[in-house]
């Protein structure tokens, strides 16, 4: 039970950084942090006490294995985030081309 | 750090480059084709080689990773990925239902075996690599003004 | 389980390093290494397929917004009402994790899980589709939707960044978007 709090913990800093911080780059820092807490709450939820990978082998006989299905889920949220996470940069770079700033009080004042 | 890009980086960056980046491809490919024996697939191999690319380019400047891969090249293979991956699932339909395995099972533990997964990966990884190298080409290569409108 | 705590409080110290540093590119490398520490994390947990995943793709993100920050300044200022508004965000996460520990009783305790799909998946997988691998048989064979799915995504994304790069509007003549040389 203690995992969960500590993975709620993780998921309640990049929420912490989303809403108060003022430069864009940390707010996409802030999404890549809640990324990693939800992705690690779906493996805790699978694990097995005393379990093996899901994997078979040849010469030993693979009986204990944990939870194969959260593990396919999570492998498509990876590589959603990263496509994510580029989306992100790349608006923050357009963001800086038309503002000059990454500030985003600064952002809302000018009118382009 | 606009030099960075030009010329590229200094020589003994350039000489461990050019020993790595071509068993780093080697090393992506094993993890693709192996995907039904091992772990790793499709999605973590077609990532690694897509920064066997992204490793060339950063070491030695945009023209040698260009020679390698062209932004037209990596346009074709990650279409071509994307039509693989399509076809294989339609093919199922003549069988019974969308997505059926209808090749030969195999023996387990052998390469050429598990059906229609080990060309699935093979798609999915065109797919994945050359769409992550167009990404990182997008991103990297483009200068803005920055003035104001 | 010791290690898997101490990994977990050493994520945790890592990610508000990550969000209190006013330097960027020292920031970006904190978020790095709380990505290294999940993908050990992630090892741990028995779960090989979705550790290396991780390992790589937090590599290409990090390269990615490193490029994306290096030549850019940090505008740093405080207006006023900061103390009222961090009171506010920290009562609200207050109410947040109140509310979800509420919920955490229901979860199955951990290391227990209720695996009613997965037997199936775990008894026939090897017979049904011959490959040893079961977590790749689930996301080509059992749950193929997902997969196409996420190519679409993936699809979607490219195209996506593309069209956020190019430059829109009216072009003067014999205009075009630069390259760096």
């Amino acid at each position: 039970m203690i995992v969960y709090l500590l993975t709620l913990a993780l998921f309640c800093v990049g929420i912490y950084c989303v809403v108060r911080k003022r430069n864009v780059i940390k707010l996409i820092i802030g999404v890549i942090i809640i990324e990693y807490a939800v992705n690690l709450f779906f493996i805790l939820t699978a694990y097995r006490v005393e379990g093996r990978a899901p994997i078979f082998s040849k010469t030993q006989d693979v009986a204990n294995m944990v939870d194969p299905l959260p593990h396919a889920l999570v492998l498509t949220a990876i590589v959603i985030g990263l496509a994510t996470t580029a989306l992100l940069v790349g608006i923050a770079m357009r963001i800086y081309e038309k503002y000059g700033t990454f500030d985003i009080t600064k952002i809302r004042e000018l009118r382009g | 750090m606009s030099h960075e890009h030009g010329k590229g980086m200094s020589l003994i960056v350039k000489t461990i480059t050019r020993l790595t980046v071509g068993a780093i491809f080697l090393y992506g490919m094993y993890i693709v084709l192996h995907g039904h024996l091992t772990p790793g697939g499709g999605f973590a191999g077609g990532v690694i080689i897509a920064l066997s690319f992204i490793h060339l380019m950063l070491a030695y400047g945009k023209e040698a990773a260009f020679k390698k891969l062209s932004r037209s090249a990596a346009s074709v293979w990650e279409s071509t990925g994307a039509i693989m991956f399509l076809t294989i699932s339609l093919l199922g339909l003549t069988g019974g239902y969308f997505f059926l395995n209808f090749l030969h099972k195999g023996e387990p533990f052998h390469l050429f075996s598990a059906g229609i997964i080990p060309l699935c990966n093979i798609a999915i990884s065109f797919k994945v690599g050359a769409g992550i190298f167009a990404i990182f080409v997008a991103l990297v290569l483009v200068k803005f003004d920055t003035g104001k409108k | 389980m010791v290690e898997l705590l101490i990994l977990m409080v050493l994520m945790i110290i890592g990610a508000i390093i990550a969000v209190e540093l006013k330097d960027l590119l020292s920031s970006v490398i904190a978020v790095g290494a709380v990505g290294l520490a999940l993908s050990i994390v992630f090892l741990q947990l028995k779960a090989p397929d979705v550790a290396i995943t991780q390992l790589v793709v937090e590599i290409l993100a990090l390269i990615i917004l490193i490029r994306a920050t290096l030549k850019k300044d940090l505008p740093f200022s405080t207006t006023g009402r900061w103390l009222l508004n961090t009171v506010i965000t920290i009562c609200f996460i207050a109410i947040f994790f109140l509310v979800a520990l509420r919920c955490f009783k229901d979860l199955p305790e951990f290391g227990y899980p209720i695996m009613r799909v997965s037997k199936t998946y775990i008894q026939e997988g090897l017979s049904r589709t011959g490959a040893t691998n079961l977590v790749g048989s689930v996301i080509l064979d059992f749950r193929a939707y997902d997969t196409l799915g996420e190519a679409t995504i993936l699809f979607t994304a490219v195209i996506g960044v593309l069209a956020v790069v190019r430059r829109i509007g009216r072009k003067k003549v014999g205009e075009k978007v630069e390259e760096e040389e």
